[in-house]
């Protein structure tokens, strides 16, 4: 126990932040900044794509239901391989392990979001958007002043779960040497040696202090949002 | 060099890695569903058990192994998890492709509880009274089970259990992590060994690609010829 103790006194600091303020930023502290950072980058263009979904345009909602698919259908980590090895080929810029990471994640959290975007539009009764286009608003109009402010406010809760998604796909970014949580796990396991029990169970602790308390604030959201829903008209 | 040279990927060295990397990717995804699957359908029913208990330690071990990353699971199951074995068992697991074994469990658990989940909610998309209407007509409480429960289930949590096969396909990926010699771990040595990245990470798309949009295409397909019919 004394032992365990000594772990954490000696190794919390590089844990919390890496080798900062003498080093890049790192450890937790580089985790979930860079997975808030993915989610608000991907909010814009996640609406776009999610709005074109839904259009009554095929010509529009189709190749965006490809992309969609497309992305969907390969894991996270392939596309991270792709960037790493071809970003520097086209770009002629050396991009650095974190905005290698954070690219990808923006690609990934759009996609997924859309179609949280997507799924609160279809779900709200479409006599909001009839009603609103009889009022004389545009289709624009209707969805920026009447659609999207609802479907939006009840996706919440997913898009709460969405953070909880990239927080932990950030930690793939250890297999491209990105000095995340679980890389600096992993490096302090390799500078102890003898207690790879302690230092990996309290690596799973602390992602799962921070996702489940954002999953139970999904859940709690959820609840408040149902207990005003508005009436099917 | 030439830019794009098809032909590393019909035969030689490289072909065959990466054919051996498919078919690795595809053996764990297989095995760790068989073991995913059961395991699933044992906590959903721990979920849905009437004694408060058996519900709450359903509950944690469905939160606790979902709220830590699979890359997590995989560093724990590979580097700490043999520091806790006897010693003989130490030896066995790592004379036995450890990399592998420990790959297994860590899928298998974190598919495991996806898997429960969407079972559970399968089985409360039944209504209560028609297990009770089905008790009623002079039906046991296995047999009611068996027959009227189950078949209605069934038919809600397939698709989103096809849905899971194609992340847990897809999660295979991360065993690269422990050095297991999936499809992933082998295109990364493809290109480390020829600066052939192109044609290596091309394969792996495509192999990805196909394998999860034919799950999905079977997920549609039973939708389609087995709808979730309203109670």
């Amino acid at each position: 126990m004394n032992a365990f103790l000594e772990l954490i006194d000696t190794y919390w600091l590089y844990f919390l932040v890496g080798q900062y303020p003498d080093g890049p930023l790192g450890g937790l502290v580089l985790t979930v900044l860079l997975s808030g950072a993915a989610l608000v980058l991907a909010m814009p263009l996640g609406l776009m794509l999610g709005i074109a979904r839904v259009s009554p345009y095929r010509a529009v909602s189709l190749p965006v239901a490809g992309v969609v698919q497309v992305v969907r259908a390969v894991p996270l980590l392939l596309v991270l391989f792709w960037a790493y090895f071809f970003l520097p080929a086209v770009t002629g810029v050396k991009t650095s392990q974190a905005a290698t990471m954070l690219i990808v994640l923006v690609v990934f959290d759009s996609v997924y979001l859309a179609e949280i975007v997507a799924a609160g539009i279809r779900a709200l009764p479409p006599g909001q958007l009839e009603s609103a286009r009889s009022l004389g608003l545009s289709y624009g109009q209707a969805l920026r002043h009447v659609v999207l402010p609802q479907s939006l406010a009840n996706g919440l809760p997913s898009i709460v779960n969405q953070l909880v998604s990239t927080i932990k796909a950030t930690s793939l970014g250890y297999i491209i040497g990105l000095s995340e949580v679980s890389f600096i796990a992993s490096q302090i396991n390799t500078l102890v040696f003898t207690q790879s029990v302690q230092v990996y169970l309290i690596l799973a602790l602390t992602y799962f202090m921070l996702c489940f308390g954002l999953s139970r604030l999904a859940f709690l959201l959820e609840r408040r949002l149902q207990r005003r829903a508005v009436q099917p008209n | 060099m030439q830019f794009f040279d098809p032909s590393i990927l019909q035969s030689g060295q490289y072909h065959d890695w990466l054919v051996q990397g498919l078919i690795l990717s595809l053996q764990l995804t297989v095995v760790s569903f068989a073991f995913a699957l059961p395991f699933g359908a044992l906590v959903a029913v721990m979920r849905t058990a009437t004694f408060a208990p058996m519900r709450a330690l359903g509950a944690t071990i469905v939160e606790s192994i979902r709220n830590v990353p699979l890359l997590a699971h995989l560093l724990f199951w590979y580097f700490a998890f043999p520091e806790l074995l006897p010693e003989s068992a130490r030896e066995l697991l790592y004379a036995n492709n450890p990399e592998v074994v420990c790959a297994v469990i860590a899928l298998s658990l974190y598919a495991g509880v996806h898997m429960a989940e969407d079972i559970r909610s399968g089985i409360r998309a039944v209504p209560a009274t028609q297990l009770e209407a089905a008790r009623s007509l002079g039906l046991g409480r296995a047999a009611s089970v068996r027959l009227v429960l189950l078949p209605q289930a069934l038919r809600a949590s397939v698709p989103p259990l096809l849905s899971q096969t194609v992340n847990l396909w897809k999660d295979t990926s991360v065993a690269t992590v422990i050095g297991a010699a999936e499809m992933m771990y082998q295109a990364a040595r493809v290109e480390t060994a020829s600066f052939r990245s192109l044609e290596a990470f091309t394969f792996a798309t495509l192999a990805y690609l196909t394998v999860s949009l034919l799950i999905s295409l079977a997920a549609h397909l039973y939708g389609r010829r087995y709808p979730v019919r309203a109670a």
